[in-house]
């Protein structure tokens, strides 16, 4: 018996919504290609990051608040909250300009479209790598973190810490999936600046990176409709502990998310370019 | 490359086939055979439907009524929608090369669509390269080719697939005139090969040079179809006197030219005499017009395309 290859449009190969994942894969290595040309010069960033926020604010704003974080010291309290916050904004780099500059500038999308790929195919490998920068973004605060700990400023005090990289890129999905449903409603890359400002800062204001939802009136009623919220607390958990049954819950309230969006976006990706 | 599954002549074959748009329509029902093995035309203007049409073959958009079968696949169904696309190459109008790969890495990336291995992708990518004369260019960044480079390598990029048709939408579009040569040289030798390519354009000369048979569109229509020289004797005939006027006022047919015209088009700077005799058409033209230009030529799609839709085809 012949074993089918890949790319060849045998039923078993799709994917619920007729999403093929040979081709999803072409995509994804699309853009690896293009990202190894420069990772140089991309991940240094990823490192200046997280240090420069765990030492302006974390040390910094930290003096003044001192250990009245939930006991905590506040470079250990605000440390988790904004590695998820890194992968949010990785993922959510490649679903908005980088995505819109492929549809409709580059027209990349054009020329993928006339080889067997259809454009739920590239909407989900465009998520699959959403979610490896998110993943690599994250990974770099994890690194710093790491050494933060070793360097005795305990950060990272559980062992569960080795289940963060899943948690980043659960949040790197769910951000890639609702970056890609606002790509789907404008009409010019001027609208992203919207996105950033009245939905992505916001929460990464108020999703309980800097202080606890619960001491603004409303806030954790506000923050649990919130992504980012719920990928806060697990990443925070899994860092520190202790675990409890409410991290399923988080847990549970991202795949949900994805699962909807998941089923969505695509479909809707696919009315936007194929008309 | 396997055989086709299912044995049919037809590469593509189209029957009342329409595209529109919420106010506007695109191809309003048209209908043409294209045999495996020819060049099959599409020339036009701009906005007559033909690249509407290309991207209808090619599964980009759907069909909006009518029916439509390439290579055996009745279009329109998820899967049959993807066996055509795996099965037909595409040369776009745009350049749309990816500017962050190199041209070998465009290459390989897109074979790696068409369910080639790494390996078998670098193999494929070193033949195409070779094909279109790019070799030397291999690493070179899609910026740093010429206009008629990016359009060799779009080639290349449309057969990574080992396509059964490819379809050519308007391939020589604002290239230079010896750019152009070194293209048709390569369609030329893919004709060699017999392979089914299908090409849009709105350069007449084209169109003759290169396609077996053709369809002229406008306005979303088919308007005439056949080989293109029989397509010239029947609609126009075979020579055509011009003569030009320039600013003046264009002037009016003798007596004496009358029984030699079949018939005359006036356009903006000349006269256009259709005429079955042409040595005895332009002997009196220049008796007639000794201060005026006259020029005899042979007859071109041009001069069809005017004839049918009253027209020039750049206008």
């Amino acid at each position: 018996m012949r074993l089918p290859r890949i790319g060849e449009s045998e039923s078993g190969m799709n994917l619920p919504g007729d999403i093929n994942l040979s081709m999803a894969l072409c995509v994804w290595r699309r853009n690896f290609t293009v990202y190894k040309h420069t990772w140089v010069t991309n991940i240094l960033p990823n490192f200046f990051e997280p240090v420069l926020f765990l030492v302006g604010m974390g040390l910094g704003l930290g003096v003044y608040v001192g250990r009245n974080m939930q006991g905590q010291d506040y470079v250990a309290f605000i440390a988790p909250g904004l590695m998820a916050s890194a992968a949010m904004n990785g993922a959510s780099f490649e679903a908005s300009w980088n995505m819109y500059i492929k549809m409709y500038f580059s027209k990349l999308y054009d020329a993928y479209l006339a080889t067997p790929a259809q454009m739920q195919d590239i909407a989900f490998g465009e998520l699959l790598w959403g979610t490896t920068r998110a993943l690599i973004y994250g990974a770099g605060f994890l690194v710093v973190l790491l050494g933060f700990t070793l360097a005795e400023r305990p950060i990272l005090t559980s062992w569960w810490t080795l289940l963060v990289p899943l948690a980043l890129a659960l949040i790197g999905a769910i951000f890639s999936l609702m970056g890609q449903w606002y790509t789907t409603l404008i009409n010019t890359i001027d609208l992203y600046s919207y996105y950033w400002t009245l939905f992505l800062t916001p929460m990464f204001l108020f999703s309980g990176i800097f202080f606890p939802v619960s001491d603004i009136p409303g806030g954790t009623t506000v923050a649990w409709f919130t992504p980012l919220f719920h990928g806060v607390e697990l990443v925070r958990g899994l860092c520190q502990g202790p675990l409890e049954l409410r991290h399923l819950g988080h847990t549970g309230y991202m795949l949900a998310v994805c699962a909807l969006l998941l089923w969505a976006v695509p479909r809707r990706m696919r009315k936007r370019m194929v008309k | 490359m396997a055989p086709e599954p299912r044995v049919s002549q037809a590469a593509v074959t189209a029957r009342s086939l329409r595209k529109s748009y919420r106010d506007f329509v695109a191809v309003d029902g048209i209908e043409f055979d294209i045999q495996r093995g020819e060049c099959f035309g599409f020339l036009g203007p701009n906005g007559a439907g033909k690249t509407t049409t290309m991207r209808m073959i090619y599964r980009a958009v759907p069909v909006s009524g009518g029916s439509l079968a390439v290579l055996g696949h009745e279009a329109g169904r998820p899967m049959a929608d993807r066996e055509i696309k795996r099965v037909v190459g595409v040369v776009p109008q745009e350049d749309n090369l990816d500017g962050e790969l190199s041209v070998r890495e465009n290459l390989e990336i897109f074979c790696r669509f068409y369910g080639l291995s790494k390996s078998e992708a670098r193999a494929r990518s070193s033949e195409l390269l070779d094909f279109v004369n790019l070799s030397e260019k291999a690493n070179a960044k899609v910026m740093e080719l010429s206009g008629g480079m990016k359009r060799r390598a779009l080639i290349a990029r449309g057969l990574a697939g080992s396509p059964q048709l490819l379809v050519l939408d308007e391939p020589t579009t604002g290239l230079d005139p010896q750019a152009r040569h070194n293209l048709w040289e390569r369609l030329f030798a893919l004709k060699r090969k017999q392979a089914t390519l299908l090409l849009t354009t709105h350069y007449m000369d084209e169109a003759e040079q290169l396609c077996d048979r053709l369809v002229i569109m406008d306005k979303g229509k088919i308007v005439a179809q056949g080989k293109p020289r029989e397509l010239i004797e029947r609609e126009v005939t075979r020579h055509v006197v011009e003569v030009w006027h320039g600013e003046a006022a264009a002037p009016a047919l003798p007596p004496e030219m009358q029984p030699l015209t079949r018939r005359s088009e006036t356009l903006s700077d000349r006269l256009l005499l259709y005429v079955d005799d042409g040595e005895a058409a332009i002997a009196a033209a220049a008796r007639h017009w000794p201060n005026l230009e006259t020029r005899l030529r042979r007859s071109t799609l041009e001069d069809v395309f005017l004839k049918i839709t009253g027209r020039k085809l750049d206008e």
